[in-house]
């Protein structure tokens, strides 16, 4: 076990980053993160414009953070108290841009080779080769990028990025536009590679099926900091900030202010603003009079059209119907009571409840489905 | 024909130091982050708007025998540098300046940074980016600054006469030798001249839309032309 552990924090890499940046014509942005990548794929998850690709910049030595510490294992990247700063040529880290800026001019080939200019011919050729097999490209090794599909693009980028035998890969949202089969695919060799060499992969996204499917662990990002850490059920079913919330899907997101706490049940009050609607949600980081957030899921609300009784749910709403959509398989409503709600539904229940708009209808909710969400 | 032959030498020469001298002088021009970059680029441009016979007058005083390039010239090779070949050559590359440098920046200048992103994350210095990446994709910049730089020198008629006065095989260029022709009412002679330049310049500047389009095909890109909308 001791001899795993020490590999591990051999191929570790650690970031810890602060820069300011003032961007012309908005709000000053401060990045301030501390992060450890272990080995195999983590994750990079927020919205667009959260400093994600800041951060791989920072690692990659193409962006220079104020002050901070970048390491894989032993190796030191950057260190702002003892004025280290690799250039990028020299970090070994390889990084996948969401444009995977292949070189237009040089084949597939040429491409891939273009990252092992010490090596001798032949050893060279090797490599190529084998890597090229790796990512199942070798066909089109005298095609030049623009003769080449989407999919097989990435394939070759991920291969010209991996062929030095790298510490570390960053991913800046390498596979947007590719279907779910074929990034699948992509993944599983990427994976396959991975398993005998054991480096961390840093991967962004704001795409929240990526993170499902990609199924790891997730480090949540927004506004320059790491909102939450952990497996993507963790992340993903309890953020706790607003935008967040925006980018996991919650469709529900409700002001309100805190009415009291009852940390005997473990629960608290929130009354929603304009209105008279209180909602027990769990125990969260706020005190009596806070001003917070709810997020809720539209398809965890149930929708009854009689007064329910009976129930362990604590939060029975009266509402109206406002308005229903149908898309595809699935039917939105919109429920006014007093507050806005948005609640998915299947056709099937929209049809057998006899929905119409103006319809009265109780709304559902368990305590655990409502999440507490931090300005 | 001796004035044609002289012009082509000369127009050679300058394409070729504007080629050496433009690259690195372009490159910097284009990647440069300082603030003063501004004046330089002014400096470059400014051929293109001077008379040249300003310029030529200029830079007649400098290689003149109290000039500070001609004093220069003369420790060095022993004679002056007004009224010769050499100083002909030094005139038309400050003249053609603007047109060697100014395409071979808009062509390094609308090469994909994230290539060059790419580039150094795979381990390639600045020297191995500048010929792997950016001059390949850069050729048609390339072929346009020589081009404009050979055909610019070829047609120049101010600068010469200012710097180079007019003696027979060694600076009356074609241009000159024309206006002579046309001075003394030879109009057979400078007619004669004239086509062969028109001539020349033609099949070049055919030769290099061809080129280029080929080029161009192939990575991608098209031509830069200082009159195509940029």
């Amino acid at each position: 076990m001791d001899t795993l552990g020490s590999e591990l924090n051999a191929a570790m890499l650690t970031v810890r980053v602060r820069m300011e940046r003032l961007r012309a014509g908005s709000l000053p942005f401060l990045l301030d993160i501390f992060a450890k990548v272990p080995p195999g794929i983590t994750i990079l998850f927020g919205p667009s414009g959260a400093g994600k690709s800041t951060v791989l910049d920072c690692i990659a030595g193409l962006a220079c953070p104020d002050a901070g510490r970048i390491a894989t294992g032993e190796a030191v990247l950057f260190d702002s108290q003892a004025a280290v700063n690799c250039p990028p040529q020299a970090r070994h880290i390889a990084y996948v841009f969401q444009t995977l800026a292949l070189f237009p001019h040089m084949s597939a080939e040429e491409n891939v080779a273009y990252g092992l200019d010490g090596l001798p011919r032949e050893q060279r050729a090797a490599r190529v080769e084998e890597i090229l097999n790796a990512f199942r490209v070798e066909k089109l090794r005298r095609r030049r990028p623009a003769e080449i599909s989407g999919g097989e693009r990435q394939r070759i980028a991920l291969a010209r990025s991996l062929v030095a035998q790298p510490r570390v890969l960053l991913l800046d949202e390498p596979l947007t536009g590719l279907d779910a089969k074929l990034k699948g695919a992509i993944i599983d060799d990427l994976r396959a590679w991975n398993a005998a060499r054991r480096i961390p992969i840093l991967y962004v996204t704001h795409s929240r099926e990526e993170v499902d499917a990609l199924g790891e662990r997730v480090i949540a990002m927004d506004h320059g900091h790491i909102v939450s850490e952990g497996t993507p059920m963790e992340v993903l079913e309890a953020p706790r900030r607003k935008r967040l919330a925006q980018a996991a899907g919650f469709e529900n997101l409700l002001n309100g202010t805190v009415a009291d706490l009852r940390e005997a049940d473990g629960v608290m009050r929130v009354r929603l603003n304009e209105s008279v609607c209180e909602l027990e949600v769990p125990l969260g980081f706020a005190v009596a009079g806070d001003r917070v957030h709810v997020a809720i899921r539209a398809g965890d609300i149930l929708l009854a059209t009689s007064q329910p009784q009976g129930l362990s749910a604590r939060n029975i709403l009266e509402g109206s119907i406002v308005a229903l959509e149908t898309r595809g398989t699935l039917v939105r409503a919109r429920v006014d009571c007093g507050v806005g709600f948005i609640v998915h539904l299947t056709p099937g229940a929209a049809r057998t409840l006899e929905l119409t708009p103006g319809c009265r209808v109780w709304l559902v909710l368990k305590t655990h489905s409502c999440h507490l969400v931090e300005e | 024909m001796d004035a044609l032959l002289l012009s082509l030498r000369l127009a050679l020469c300058v394409s070729a130091i504007l080629l050496a001298g433009g690259l690195p002088l372009a490159y910097w021009l284009a990647y440069s982050n300082w603030r003063g970059k501004f004046l330089l680029e002014a400096v470059v441009a400014l051929p293109l708007v001077l008379p040249p016979t300003v310029l030529g007058f200029y830079v007649l005083l400098a290689m003149g025998p109290r000039g500070p390039l001609g004093k220069l010239w003369q420790v060095f090779f022993g004679h002056g540098l007004a009224f010769t070949f050499e100083g002909l050559v030094l005139a038309s590359v400050l003249y053609s300046l603007p047109f060697a440098v100014q395409p071979l920046i808009a062509s390094f200048e609308s090469v994909d940074r994230k290539l060059l992103d790419a580039s150094a994350v795979l381990g390639a210095g600045r020297l191995r980016t500048f010929w792997r990446v950016i001059l390949p994709l850069s050729i048609p910049g390339v072929v346009t600054a020589l081009v404009l730089s050979f055909a610019h020198t070829m047609g120049e008629f101010g600068v010469v006469l200012m710097v180079g006065g007019n003696l027979a095989g060694v600076t009356r260029t074609v241009s000159v030798d024309i206006y002579d022709h046309v001075q003394s009412l030879e109009y057979a002679e400078a007619n004669r001249m004239a086509l062969v330049l028109l001539a020349i310049s033609f099949v070049v500047l055919s030769v290099v839309y061809a080129v280029n389009r080929q080029v161009g095909r192939q990575i991608g890109r098209r031509l830069w032309t200082p009159w195509a909308a940029n």
